[in-house]
């Protein structure tokens, strides 16, 4: 080896083992998988731990006297669940329902709430890893609808995104 | 395998037997009554016979007198699960042929102890 | 080994209430002039295994109070204690008793033993030669003793202990041939009877378990052994000298020969030897042996207080509340022993609803083998459905054919399942003999009840919610509706009142029919009554049926004095409800100096509806068929527009609101023409609202599924369901529909009032 790709070598090694030192210091059940989706050109996430799963628009019969933001409820293998459209939620301008649009599935078992129901989003993202380093606290001054489900934010890629909470977007009792 | 035939009319005495003599390894079939044991026995042979006195349709003793008169039940160990009260039922159940008694009420032990004297 | 036995807990505690209500059916059925002897053996075996198994499972002080119980039964069974009707109400005191007990453990409480140990007193009395009625009196003058008692028993007891702690050391309890002896054995002669060997006993065994004892030495004894010709081989000749070398006590030794003392020839003699020649390890069994002599003790018993003795009115159980209307009862046993009569309803709610349930092997067997059919018919439509490229005619016929098999085998396989959980309602039927005897006696009133149709079966959880309002009513027959005795014989009746219960299938629901021969429901007090509160207008006239429904209006109480058991708090409004709740209906007819009947229909089952499908604004909605009271064309002339918005429609004598789904549900708005349109007419608490919709559709049965458990509840939806196709339809609530259309009802009904 030259005496450059030594140096080269030597940086690779420092920066792996900078790597190693950095993740060996994290407590690895930090880590959490999000799933990203598009509403009005803004990416959101949530825990995928809560993603049930992924459905396309369809069949929603309305529930009477619901707030407008609750599309109505589907048969989901012979369970009710009921389906909240996040774009009116978040009183985001439009929500429009073609074939991207799509539900997702969210579930959660707490304490406090126990229950599964679907959420309608423009269209899903991806999938990625996130650790609690990389989330932060969203910006306190944001007095948005949407501010009291956000957990928190974080930049994937260059793009923003808002990591919303699942526990509270299902915890109807505050929010119907 | 030893064979244990147990007769009681009270569903969580025969539970508590059953779960007993099963955990000691012994082979175990229930009866409700002395004419269901009368007739299971009849079908099949037992090393030892556990029954209660106080049942409907037919009592522990005359399920005891039915089945000495049977030839494969003449040496049978048969033991009467009896409370204090009926001493005088103790004996009528050794007047019927019976081998012994296990007073009730008792705790698993004593019930395997009790079996272990009468099973070789 | 150690097993926990608190696995068995629960089995114990379900077959025990089973057996405490055996017994009071028993009793209650007890003839006294003339006990069925089989009937006695019942009770007295249902308190044997409550003792035995309560002893088992260390619930020692149940155990020692069904002792006693099943003491004194073991006697009646065998006609050396004789049964009157004081007895028998002990006894069922001592149920109540129990189950309370029982009901304490089984919530892992502590049980209250005040009643228990009061009762167990009287049952000792009557073992002591003591009638049924004096016992029950006189423990009613010792119980004020009661706290006298306490100490000198526990003095005597502390004794006792120190008494056993002087024997117990091991050394045996014969006589003392002075300190200076030791016994280091026994020397015992065991001659079996000839025929000893019949019973099962092996001496073999016993002699293998001496020989745990200690060391053994034996010597047999063959001296009467016949010739081989003469020998029985079932007999026993032989008979053993044993010498055994133990430091166990003689008891222990007594133990190996326990089940054959009568048997045989037994002898047992210590073997004692100098003590000097031995280590003394002798304890003191000199200790204190104060004198705790008996009648000391029991003099001390009888020592009774200074003041004058309470009377029996202020005894320590609460007296019961009795109408001021009804005689004074001179029973002295009712009077003394008398406990309050026990709530059913709430004792109920203090047991834990169980979430197990017993099925017959046979239904099971049932739903195996229609289980077995579907998987058939299954495999038949799947091998059609498979393999062939072209479809013919008669594959289409082959496949229709297995889709109607299809739905032969998932309808009954539906019903066998549901049958699953349908019980007989002789468990709801079966506490009311008891409550009609305690509160008619309570009342001064002579009342019987008559049941038929116990057998017939429906859905466990529509059984336990229709408990409650059943009790009501039979409360309210015993309390408004049976006449006291003197008042029947002045009318021409038997003094003896009769409540028919009946139960029977009908269609696809349950017919409850309970009906009396009291003085019957007195509609123009009741009419009184609601005009007087303001319900009825003064000049407004109603219909006999119009006026019997005011019955179920909340707030209407006639009853002038109220009377603890009925009348304040649950209304007839709230039976309905509840009766509603579980999609059933509830009528009522009576006539004066007659009596009164009410018919409970109920489903057989709560998951499923018998609905009528109806589409409204392109939505499928769905009415329970039971609501339904008619359907009808709209005739615009029929149709009054009224200021304010509502729509009333002129049906016959009354003016009914006519309610928009659309608006009441807000959802997108159709503005229909009314003339031609369809009505459906829906009746809820004595209410008709007619209901427009675009289609009526097909009546089918659907399943019913929550909303509740993913979302809310919402007003004018009692649940939802999922169709064939499958979209999710709702399934309306009339009662939530008229309190969504508050307004448009109260329209309607000033219309209705006017035109009268």
């Amino acid at each position: 080896m030259s005496i450059a790709e030594q140096e080269d070598a030597k940086d690779v090694a420092k920066q792996t083992a900078a790597l190693v030192d950095h993740s060996t210091t994290h407590d690895f059940e930090d880590q959490r998988q999000y799933l990203t989706f598009l509403m009005q050109d803004e990416e959101y996430g949530v825990d995928i731990l809560n993603v049930q799963e992924i459905r396309g628009w369809g069949n929603v019969s309305p529930i009477p006297n619901a707030p407008d933001y609750v599309s109505g409820v589907i048969n989901l293998r012979g369970a009710i669940v009921p389906v909240i459209d996040l774009r009116v939620l978040f009183q985001l301008a439009d929500a429009n329902y073609d074939e991207n649009t799509v539900v997702i599935v969210l579930k959660v078992s707490t304490e406090r709430v126990n229950r599964i129901m679907g959420v309608v989003v423009d269209a899903v993202s991806d999938v990625f890893t996130l650790s609690s380093n990389d989330r932060q606290s969203p910006p306190s001054v944001n007095q948005s609808v949407s501010h009291e489900f956000i957990e928190g934010l974080t930049e994937v890629k260059g793009k923003m995104v808002i990591l919303l909470d699942s526990e509270r977007l299902l915890h109807l009792e505050s929010n119907v | 395998m030893t064979k244990i035939l147990a007769v009681d009319d009270s569903a969580s005495m025969r539970q508590m037997v059953v779960f007993t003599l099963e955990s000691a390894g012994y082979d175990v079939v229930e009866a409700v009554d002395g004419q269901q044991a009368l007739d299971i026995a009849k079908n099949e042979s037992f090393d030892l016979v556990l029954s209660d006195i106080n049942m409907p349709v037919m009592n522990g003793i005359e399920l005891v007198k039915q089945l000495r008169q049977l030839e494969a039940y003449k040496y049978t160990p048969i033991l009467m699960l009896t409370t204090e009260t009926s001493s005088d039922r103790k004996m009528a159940g050794k007047g019927a042929g019976a081998t012994g008694w296990v007073v009730k009420p008792f705790n698993p032990d004593k019930l395997l102890a009790t079996i272990k004297k009468v099973i070789s | 080994m150690s097993i926990d036995l608190s696995q068995f807990h629960a089995v114990f505690f379900e077959e025990s209430f089973e057996g405490l209500e055996l017994m009071e059916a028993a009793l209650l059925d007890l003839d006294v002039g003339n006990p069925d002897s089989e009937q006695i053996n019942a009770i007295f075996r249902a308190a044997h295994s409550i003792k035995g198994g309560s002893g088992t499972f260390g619930f020692v002080q149940v155990a020692e109070f069904t002792h006693i119980l099943e003491t004194l039964l073991d006697k009646v069974r065998d006609g050396e204690q004789a049964i009157d009707a004081d007895g028998i109400e002990l006894f069922l005191q001592s149920v109540d008793c129990l189950r309370g007990l029982l009901e304490a453990l089984q919530s892992k409480q502590d049980p209250d033993m005040q009643r228990a140990n009061e009762l167990a007193g009287v049952f000792q009395a009557v073992l002591d030669g003591a009638s049924y009625a004096d016992s029950a009196n006189l423990v009613k003058a010792n119980s004020i003793t009661g706290q006298l008692l306490a100490p000198e028993i526990t003095e005597s007891a502390a004794d006792n202990v120190a008494d056993d702690a002087a024997t117990d050391d091991g050394i045996s309890e014969e006589p003392s041939y002075g300190t200076s002896r030791q016994q280091v054995g026994f020397n015992i002669y065991f001659k079996p009877h000839v025929d000893m060997l019949k019973g099962g006993n092996d001496p073999v065994r016993m002699l293998r378990e001496l020989a745990t004892l200690g060391e053994i030495k034996t010597t047999v004894d063959s001296a009467e052994l016949p010739l081989l010709e003469a020998l029985v081989p079932d007999n026993c000749y032989l008979s053993w000298t044993i010498e055994l070398l133990t430091s166990c006590k003689i008891d222990d030794v007594e133990e190996v020969f326990e089940w054959v003392e009568d048997e045989c020839q037994l002898s047992i003699t210590p073997i004692l030897q100098d003590a000097s020649a031995l280590v003394s390890n002798q304890p003191q069994d000199q200790q204190n042996n104060p004198q705790a002599s008996p009648s000391a003790a029991l003099g001390q018993r009888l020592v009774m207080p200074s003041g004058p003795l309470p009377g029996l009115d202020d005894l320590l159980l609460p007296s019961p509340m009795v109408d001021s209307s009804t005689e004074t009862v001179t029973d002295p046993v009712k009077d003394s022993v008398k406990a309050p009569v026990k709530d059913p309803v709430k004792t109920k709610a203090t047991k834990v609803e169980s979430s197990s349930i017993r099925v017959g092997i046979d239904k099971v067997d049932s739903l195996i083998n229609l289980v077995g059919e579907l998987v058939i018919t299954q495999s038949m439509l799947g091998q059609m459905g498979s393999a062939r490229d072209s479809i013919t005619e008669e594959h289409i016929g082959n496949l229709r054919e297995g889709l109607v098999q299809l739905e032969q085998n998932t309808r009954e396989l539906q019903d066998s399942v549901m049958r699953i959980r349908m019980l007989p309602i002789s468990f709801t039927f079966n506490r009311l003999p008891r409550m009609v005897r305690d509160i008619s006696i309570q009342l001064g009133k002579k009342v019987q009840l008559e049941v038929s149709g116990e057998s017939t079966e429906l859905d466990k959880t529509v059984m336990e919610k229709i408990s409650d309002p059943m009790v009501h009513l039979i409360r309210n027959a015993l309390d408004h509706g049976i006449e006291m005795p003197a008042q029947r014989i002045a009318a021409g009746k038997p003094e003896m009142g009769t409540i028919v219960l009946k139960a029977f299938h009908q269609g696809g629901s349950i017919v409850i029919e309970m009906s009396d021969d009291g003085g019957g429901i007195d509609t123009e007090r009741l009419l009184a009554k609601a005009r007087k509160n303001g319900l009825v207008a003064e000049s407004e006239q109603l219909t006999q049926e119009q006026k019997l429904e005011l019955l179920f209006t909340p707030g209407l109480s006639t009853v002038e004095q109220v009377s603890d058991l009925s009348g304040r708090g649950v209304g007839m409004d709230v039976v309905r409800r509840n009766i509603q709740e579980l999609n059933g209906s509830v009528e009522v007819s009576s006539e004066m100096g007659v009596g009164s009947a009410f018919r409970i229909r109920l489903p057989l089952t709560l998951a499923i509806l018998d609905g009528q499908l109806v589409t409204v604004a392109d939505q499928t909605y769905i009415f329970p068929l039971v609501s339904i009271s008619e359907s009808l064309q709209i005739d615009g002339a029929k149709v009054n527009n009224l200021a304010g918005g509502s729509d009333v429609y002129s049906l016959r004598d009354e003016y009914i609101p006519i309610l928009r789904l659309d608006r009441l549900f807000s959802l997108r708005e159709e503005n229909g023409v009314l003339d031609g349109s369809l009505l459906v007419v829906v009746e809820s608490e004595g209410q008709k609202i007619g209901v427009v919709v675009d289609e009526l559709l097909a009546q089918q049965q659907v399943v019913i599924k929550s909303l509740e458990e993913n979302y809310t509840r919402v007003v004018g939806v009692s649940g939802a369901t999922i169709l064939g196709d499958g979209t999710v339809a709702m399934i309306v609530d009339p009662i939530g529909l008229s309190s969504l259309a508050g307004n448009d009802i109260a329209a309607a009904k000033q219309m209705t009032d006017a035109a009268a």
